[in-house]
């Protein structure tokens, strides 16, 4: 990798200063971001590790959402009691990135920052309707997501922390890429306040709602429901490890096992 | 009080004795070493699969901070630095000798792969060499590339070579064609079969690595590399590419993180550091990342083939007959031409009495890295053609593919037995371990299995493979006829030291094998020293005084055939002094397990008091015997050894993803004698773990382009933990009947026998869809494309 | 150049590195701590693995900086000062769980932490799945599975010993 320098600020304000320089990028985890820079596809003039401030940190209930710090680890989102009790789906999907080590220091934030289309969690905003906190606003998860490694957050914009409804029910299931098991196909649906959500992640350049099933599911929460959904194969990902048909199939699969599994 | 020593010899499951260093962290491998004032090399590497080289430009990268020089493929012409060289040499049909174009360190005018090596950047930190190899300024014209065989044999496909017009290494054949021809004429039914063998990247955990230092006042270079037989690596780099003496350079192999066959060769970083490191007389080291492995590791298999089986009306085979494309990619790698030749058309006979066999064999050249010998080569794609064609037989002639084999087995009593391509067999018993495995996998209850899982929604299928192959390579006058260019024996000393102790110092190599401790137990089965007194010395050129390295399922039947040899001496020599010691006849001298004894009296010697005269020789036979006790064996073996067996796969499918699960394996293998039984299990576990690697999840993919597509782990899928299942293996012993020990080898029966059992499972879960032909891997995505495109054929 | 103190097996060291060194290039480079290997560039492999403050960390997906102040242990520092190997260590060798060795460093700090992780014990399915960021070239993972069901009874006090019945 290339050299560069190295801050750890203490406060988001610090960092954010930090991160004004447009070639300066921030890290936590690093599980992300190393790679890259291992492969020398990134060159920052400097690195701003985030890991170092406090207010970013932490798992909490704030009336009927979790709200959970952007540096909070996958695998204290998988093991907290919290979650666990309130959003089941969640913590299972968490418990699923990836690998132990990735889960024993990637974070919440960093992955929805980096948005990739391959991603869990993009999955479980999208799909429980999430609202992003960042240094300088809220934004809805609807607008978040705008393309493949692309979000609404500006350079110098920090995500904080993710605000989680807690919803009637909900459901996460994928089929992972079998060489780096990232996801080929996920789905997560959520019943939220009578609304139905239907989130899609891996299949497609960029997480997406699903908007036929939601309305099928609207109608009638069950597998059978979204079996008669077909999901397009157009502007699908295809790769050697499987066609944009293929995912187009997986996403039908993986929507009535998310289904089955929120019960 | 009375302590019973645990038994340690040959038949013992004794823990291995190198797991101490290695779960400590004490292991040494070649990237462990560091030297005083050493340097790092960076390749600069294609990106294009094919192109002219107008120029290269190093004036920047020699200014980058840290860098001590940048060398190209010219700097080494000027120094008469010679190309890689090919260890055999196939001919033509018509008798020629095949397409042997150079191969040069660094590319001079043109490179033909896609991390193709065009110069080193050499600099005081590995970053900083990266940094200026970055900087190193190459002028491409980028050419059009022939990267899949078809391809390249197709008329105006670019020419890899100048010297191998139509991409075509050699056309190569055996067997006699007219007769097999008529066998043709004459048959019932013949069944016929292409197949694709999928291109692997073999992917040891170890990258490979090379330490190359040069003493100026001696003018010793010395070369730590990631290498399964550092001998031949002195021979070939020393006398082909740097034309060093051998007693000027010394290569050590020490600890190597797996081979798999790709660390047999001689590759080009082992000659870049170890003659920079002459020109900069300072220690150069470089370690591939695992990127760079993808791209200049060898890979394996890659066969293209039609087959045609004739039978008669009772399902007897009358005749085979194989056409087959093998891609060499760019270059000749050390062993490549050998593998789809003498390591596979002499295969064909399998543990068939197919009485003729017609085999010919076209090697191409390609714009793809070079192909050589990958854990089994040759061998597994001979077995995936064989048993692939004996399910398809067994469902077009009727015939239950279990007694379809049966029926065809060569006969227990028929050893030795005379294959139509050139091999003779000297033992086994392929219908023991049928029966075994037939009963250790409860191949009778399959169908309650099936039905259980179609309950579930899950397609469960079983599927069988009967195989052989040859390995313990290689006798060399017969080996040398082939083509080979190089002996195949095996070197072995035995140290009995003046205390009893024993140095064991072989040509063999361990990376991962468990040698030293497999060795040791021959050592205290036949001298009666205990395995804590025995160590083995190996993969270091100056202290081991030859050998010809691990590879081929070798290093216990010949390697492990020269100690016995050795040992024998040492025995003939001690029964000297002993005899002289208890003034008795040597011919009345017996040895057993460490004590020398005067027949029928109870006046003994210990192998230490033998020892000791040995070494302090007051009382002594001095006229006659020269002191010391230290013999050395070359040990070459008068035939091939012949492992084979039956493995039982049984598979599960999704049929809403297409993935396929392994949930039972069963392996029964006749390795010949088991020397400890616990190692020997490990090596087949391991085999079948690879074998389901390519059945499933493993292949290499390029684009058109000659881009590799499956360059990195994220898009090579490398079994996982949660990829396998437990598996079952068990042996079934006959002795090889040409060597010492009895032995066959283990290292390559896994690999070889596992992959079309687990195809003929899939097959066989998919059987309502009319699958007929399909190409490893297995992977979900293509089982869901049959599952989607297929009609179910039965009514349900 | 930044500075970085840490713990590494009980002693404490500081050491100036460039922001891109990665903590396996500070263990094996500056610390010659080289049972930590380096198997791949993609965060795939494992063989990296070492405990940061007791968890499961990829070594090579690490900047050194960030391991700033923290307790790190290598496969170095699993056995006692006399020479005694871990539980974990000892199964690996009793069940033939490694063969070249290379991936076997990481292996056992995965294990470790998968089985400090599991006092209720270990099904072999969750074994298999708690490997997912280790590969194994050499042993199909079979003996890998048995070493850590193993071990793991002795790490929880249900076996006194790792040994297995003579065979």
């Amino acid at each position: 990798m290339y050299d560069f320098a190295y801050h750890k600020p203490a406060t988001v304000a610090d960092a954010v200063k930090l991160l004004a320089d447009p070639d300066a990028k921030a890290i936590s985890g690093g599980h992300t971001l190393i790679p890259a820079l291992k492969h020398r596809l990134n060159k920052p003039s400097a690195v701003v590790d985030l890991s170092g401030i406090a207010e970013m940190k932490g798992i909490k209930r704030v009336g009927n959402a979790i709200v959970i710090g952007a540096l909070t680890r996958h695998a204290e989102v998988a093991t907290s009691a919290e979650v666990k009790a309130a959003i089941p789906a969640l913590a299972y999907l968490a418990s699923h990135i990836g690998d132990v080590q990735v889960r024993n220091r990637g974070t919440l934030g960093g992955s929805v920052s980096n948005n990739d289309p391959a991603a869990d969690y993009p999955a479980a905003v999208l799909g429980l309707g999430a609202t992003i906190h960042t240094s300088k606003r809220k934004i809805a998860a609807d607008d978040f997501f705008q393309g493949m490694f692309t979000t609404a957050l500006e350079q110098d914009e920090i995500l904080t922390a993710i605000e989680f409804p807690i919803p009637e029910k909900a459901g996460y299931a994928k089929m992972k890429n079998p060489a780096s098991r990232y996801v080929m196909a996920g789905v997560f649906v959520a019943k939220t306040g009578g609304a139905v959500r239907v989130a899609v992640n891996g299949a497609g350049p960029c997480v997406f709602r699903q908007a036929d099933m939601e309305k099928a599911l609207a109608a009638n929460w069950s597998a059978d429901a979204v079996a008669g959904v077909k999901q397009s194969a157009d502007g699908l990902n295809g790769d050697i490890h499987g066609s944009a048909e293929y995912r187009a199939h997986l996403v039908g699969v993986m929507a009535k096992r998310a289904i089955a599994a929120a019960g | 009080m009375n302590v019973v020593a645990p038994f340690e010899g040959i038949g013992a499951s004794v823990r291995r004795k190198e797991d101490f260093r290695f779960l400590q962290g004490r292991g040494a491998y070649t990237d462990d070493f560091n030297r005083q004032g050493q340097l790092y090399a960076w390749i600069v590497r294609s990106p294009h699969a094919h192109a002219r080289i107008k120029g290269v430009d190093t004036s920047a990268a020699s200014r980058m901070p840290g860098v001590v020089a940048v060398f190209t493929g010219a700097d080494m012409a000027k120094d008469n630095v010679g190309g890689l060289p090919c260890g055999w040499q196939i001919h033509n049909k018509d008798g020629s000798p095949m397409a042997e174009p150079p191969h040069p360190v660094l590319a001079l005018d043109k490179v033909r792969h896609v991390g193709d090596p065009v110069a080193v950047a050499i600099a005081a930190t590995r970053q900083q060499a990266r940094d200026a190899a970055e900087a190193v300024g190459v002028d491409y014209e980028v050419l059009p590339a022939a990267v899949s065989m078809d391809a390249a044999l197709k008329a105006g496909a670019p020419q890899v070579h100048d010297g191998a017009p139509g991409n075509l290494c050699y056309d190569w054949h055996i067997g006699d064609k007219a007769v097999v021809d008529a066998a043709f004429a004459s048959a019932a039914k013949v069944v016929k079969l292409d197949l694709v063998n999928n291109r692997l990247i073999p992917n040891a955990m170890e990258p490979r690595a090379a330490l190359g230092e040069f003493d100026p006042t001696t003018g010793d270079y010395t070369l730590h590399t990631t290498s399964q037989n550092p001998h031949v690596i002195r021979l070939l780099m020393g006398a082909n590419v740097l034309h060093i003496p051998e007693s000027k350079l010394r290569v050590v192999a020490p600890d190597v993180g797996g081979g798999f066959g790709s660390k047999i060769y001689h590759y080009a970083e082992e000659a870049i550091v170890t003659w920079s490191a002459g020109k900069l007389a300072r220690p150069v080291k470089w370690t591939a990342d695992r990127t760079e492995s993808f791209m200049s590791d060898a890979h394996g298999r890659d066969h293209v083939s039609h087959t045609e089986l004739a039978l008669d009306a009772d399902g007897k085979f009358l005749g085979l007959r194989v056409s087959t494309l093998a891609n060499m990619g760019a270059y000749l790698s050390t062993f490549a031409p050998c593998v789809p030749t003498y390591l596979y058309a002499t295969l064909l006979a399998g543990v068939y009495t197919t009485p003729v066999i017609y085999c010919e064999v076209k090697a191409v050249f390609t714009n793809t890295v070079p192909v050589d010998a990958y854990r089994g080569a040759g061998r597994p794609e001979a077995t995936f053609l064989l048993e692939r064609l004996m399910d398809v037989a067994a469902q077009e002639t009727g015939i239950d593919r279990v007694e379809l084999r049966r029926r065809n087995f060569i006969p227990t009593d028929a050893f030795p037995y005379q294959t139509p391509v050139a091999l003779q067999y000297d033992s086994g018993n392929y219908h023991a371990t049928l029966d075994q495995a037939l009963k250790a996998s409860d191949w009778a209850g399959f169908e309650a299995r099936r039905a259980e899982a179609a309950k579930r929604g899950k397609l469960r299928g079983i599927g069988i493979s009967t195989y052989l192959e040859a390995c313990g390579i290689a006798p060399s006058a017969v080996v040398g006829s082939l083509g080979a260019r190089a002996g195949l024996y095996e070197v072995g000393t035995i140290r009995v030291h003046p205390t009893g102790s024993v140095t064991v110092l072989t040509g063999a190599h361990s990376h991962g094998q468990g040698h030293e401790t497999t060795f040791c137990q021959l050592v205290a089965d036949k001298l009666g020293v205990p395995v804590a007194q025995v160590d083995i010395v190996h993969g270091d050129t100056a202290k081991v005084p030859f050998g010809m390295g691990t590879y081929g399922s070798r290093s216990l039947a010949v390697g492990g055939s020269a100690m016995m040899k050795a040992m024998d001496k040492i025995i003939a020599k001690g029964k000297r002094i002993a005899a002289h010691l208890m003034e008795a006849d040597v011919d009345d001298i017996e040895f057993e397990r460490g004590i020398f004894r005067v027949a029928g009296t109870d006046k003994t010697k210990a192998l230490v008091d033998i020892s000791v005269a040995a070494y302090v020789p007051h009382n002594y036979p001095i006229e006659e015997l020269e002191p010391g006790l230290e013999e050395t064996a070359f040990y070459d073996p008068k035939n091939f050894t012949y492992p084979g067996g039956c493995h039982i796969a049984e598979v599960e499918i999704c049929p809403e993803t297409g993935k396929v699960s392994m949930v039972n394996f069963t392996a029964v293998d006749d390795v010949g004698r088991v020397i400890n039984p616990m190692i020997v299990e490990g090596q087949v576990q391991g085999g079948i773990a690879q074998g389901i690697g390519q059945a499933l999840l493993e292949t290499c993919v390029y684009d058109a382009d000659g881009q590799l597509l499956s360059g990195s782990m994220m898009d090579y899928t490398m079994p996982r933990a949660d990829d396998l299942a437990p598996v079952s293996v068990a042996t079934h012993t006959t002795l090889c009947t040409h060597n010492p020990l009895g032995v066959k080898g283990c290292g390559e029966v896994g690999a070889i026998g596992s992959p079309p059992a687990v195809i003929n499972a899939v097959v066989d879960a998919l059987r309502d869809y009319g699958v007929r032909t399909l190409d490893m891997p297995a992977t979900p995505s293509k089982i869901w494309g049959i599952i989607n495109g297929g009609r179910r054929m039965a009514a349900e | 150049m930044p500075q970085v103190t840490l713990t590494v097996n009980g002693q404490t060291h500081t050491a100036e590195v460039e922001g891109r060194t990665l903590l396996v290039e500070l263990l094996r480079e500056t610390l010659r701590l080289t049972g930590t290997h380096v198997g791949c560039d993609t965060s795939q492999c494992g063989a990296c693995v070492v405990h940061i403050n007791g968890e499961s960390v990829k070594s090579c997906t690490t900047l050194a900086v960030m391991a700033n102040g923290a307790n790190v242990t290598t496969i170095e520092g699993l056995a006692k000062a006399d020479g005694t190997l871990h539980a974990m260590q000892e199964a690996f060798r009793e069940y033939h769980a490694l063969q070249c060795g290379f991936c076997t460093p990481g292996m056992v700090m995965s294990a470790i932490d998968l089985v400090q992780k599991h006092p209720e014990g270990l099904t072999e399915q969750q074994i298999r799945e708690g490997l997912e960021g280790n590969l194994c070239r050499c042993t199909g993972y079979h003996n890998i599975v048995k070493a850590i069901a193993a071990a793991a009874e002795v790490m929880h006090g249900k076996r006194s010993e790792i040994a297995r019945a003579a065979e």
